[in-house]
């Protein structure tokens, strides 16, 4: 045999042909595990529908009110009522809004004029967060992010609600 | 009649020499507390290593009972708490255990950090060692979740919180580990118990061999 056809020796050859074999039967074997375990993040999100929240769009004053609704959750197999909530009322331009009630601290629940310390702010017992009304975070208190905005829609005079997303974003 | 039964088997496959390397070892003077009590800071491995046995033992028997749903996950612990002889005991153990751990793993860290045992050649132990630490850490956050009670619920939505906050990947990460979005339910309990039972525990096993394959070949570091 010449040198030519030993560049790959029968050893080798084997060698290689086996580890692409087991190559592939692992990643056959692991594919379908893998691609089951991450399938949340890329499931495509079934939220979307606007909930009429039962409020009157000429009942929503300058006052930030706590408006409480309840939606259909659909969380994997499981279907449950859940309630939601958000600040809601008319600012200077007479333009609705609808804040998340969640901190963009750690997730507590904030209230308008919380504190008697904090007037005309949104305040979370939690860590003392604070929120001027249009929802901006106050500097120097531990949120780092305006409060979230809902999605919302007014039909026939009636205020509707959907995801809060963060401001910017809604 | 042990003994008889015990030369039958090693005659066929010659245990001695496993248990020797295993277990029949010297133990250093500067390590036995039967000579310098302030040895015992060289309890703290092995005491981890105690507590975390106690841990895996409970934890296999409050499987028997613990059911990872959100209807009845609750209920389940309850049950074994007040109904089941001795449930509470087991259910102590797991709970204090978990404590305890941390507490004993802190402790061995500390030994090891300011007896400079970490130092070469025994950095890759130490990296195993890190490892596990996290391990437990997530051992502890997935377990936290599974009682399914107020307390267990809110500190996970804390946990998930901070998961979220990682750079680029936060959101994706928070998804993964919660199995949705935005709800902490039936699928984050589901997750959370397999993490805790199956993931992490294979996980320990694996880094609990490499800590002690390692220990055993390089030797515990000398004398200060």
């Amino acid at each position: 045999m010449s040198e030519k056809k030993q560049q790959v020796s029968r050893r080798q050859f084997l060698n290689y042909t086996l580890t692409g074999v087991g190559g592939f039967m692992a990643a056959g074997l692991l594919v379908s595990p893998l691609r089951m375990a991450i399938d949340p993040v890329l499931k495509e999100s079934s939220a979307g529908d606007l909930a009429n929240v039962s409020l009157a769009v000429e009942d929503i004053t300058t006052e930030p009110t706590r408006v409480d609704w309840k939606i259909d959750q659909i969380d994997g197999w499981y279907e449950s009522q859940v309630n939601k909530s958000a600040w809601v009322f008319k600012d200077e331009n007479d333009e609705i809004q609808a804040f998340s009630p969640v901190c963009k601290h750690l997730g507590c629940v904030v209230s308008w004029e919380g504190s008697e310390d904090y007037p005309n702010e949104f305040y979370c017992p939690c860590h003392d967060g604070r929120y001027y009304k249009d929802g901006t975070n106050v500097p120097g208190t531990p949120p780092l992010a305006p409060l979230d905005v809902f999605e919302k829609e007014v039909r026939d005079g009636m205020l509707f609600l959907g995801e809060a997303k963060p401001k910017g974003e809604a | 009649m042990l003994q008889k039964i015990y030369d039958w088997i090693d005659d066929r496959i010659d245990v001695t020499p496993i248990w020797r390397d295993i277990a029949d070892h010297e133990v250093p003077e500067h390590v036995n507390p039967a000579h310098h009590f302030s040895a015992f800071v060289y309890c703290f491995g092995g005491l981890t290593f105690f507590v975390v046995v106690i841990q895996i033992l409970s934890g296999m028997f409050l499987t028997m009972y613990y059911v990872p749903d959100i209807e009845n996950a609750w209920k389940s612990v309850y049950y074994l708490q007040t109904e089941v002889a001795h449930g509470q005991i087991v259910r102590g153990m797991h709970h204090w255990g978990a404590s305890v751990v941390i507490v004993m793993l802190l402790l061995h860290t500390l030994r090891v950090f300011f007896q400079g045992a970490y130092k070469k050649p025994r950095e890759l132990n130490w990296m195993v060692g890190v490892l596990l630490f996290f391990v437990m850490l997530g051992l502890g956050f997935t377990g936290y979740l599974l009682p399914w009670d107020n307390k267990a619920y809110f500190a996970t939505q804390v946990g998930l919180e901070i998961a979220e906050q990682v750079p680029f990947i936060g959101t994706q990460l928070k998804t993964l580990l919660a199995g949705d979005p935005s709800i902490v339910g039936a699928q984050t309990l589901t997750r959370f118990f397999a993490i805790h039972v199956f993931f992490l525990p294979a996980a320990l096993f694996g880094l609990l061999a490499a800590h002690f394959i390692l220990i055993r070949r390089q030797g515990i570091s000398g004398p200060l």
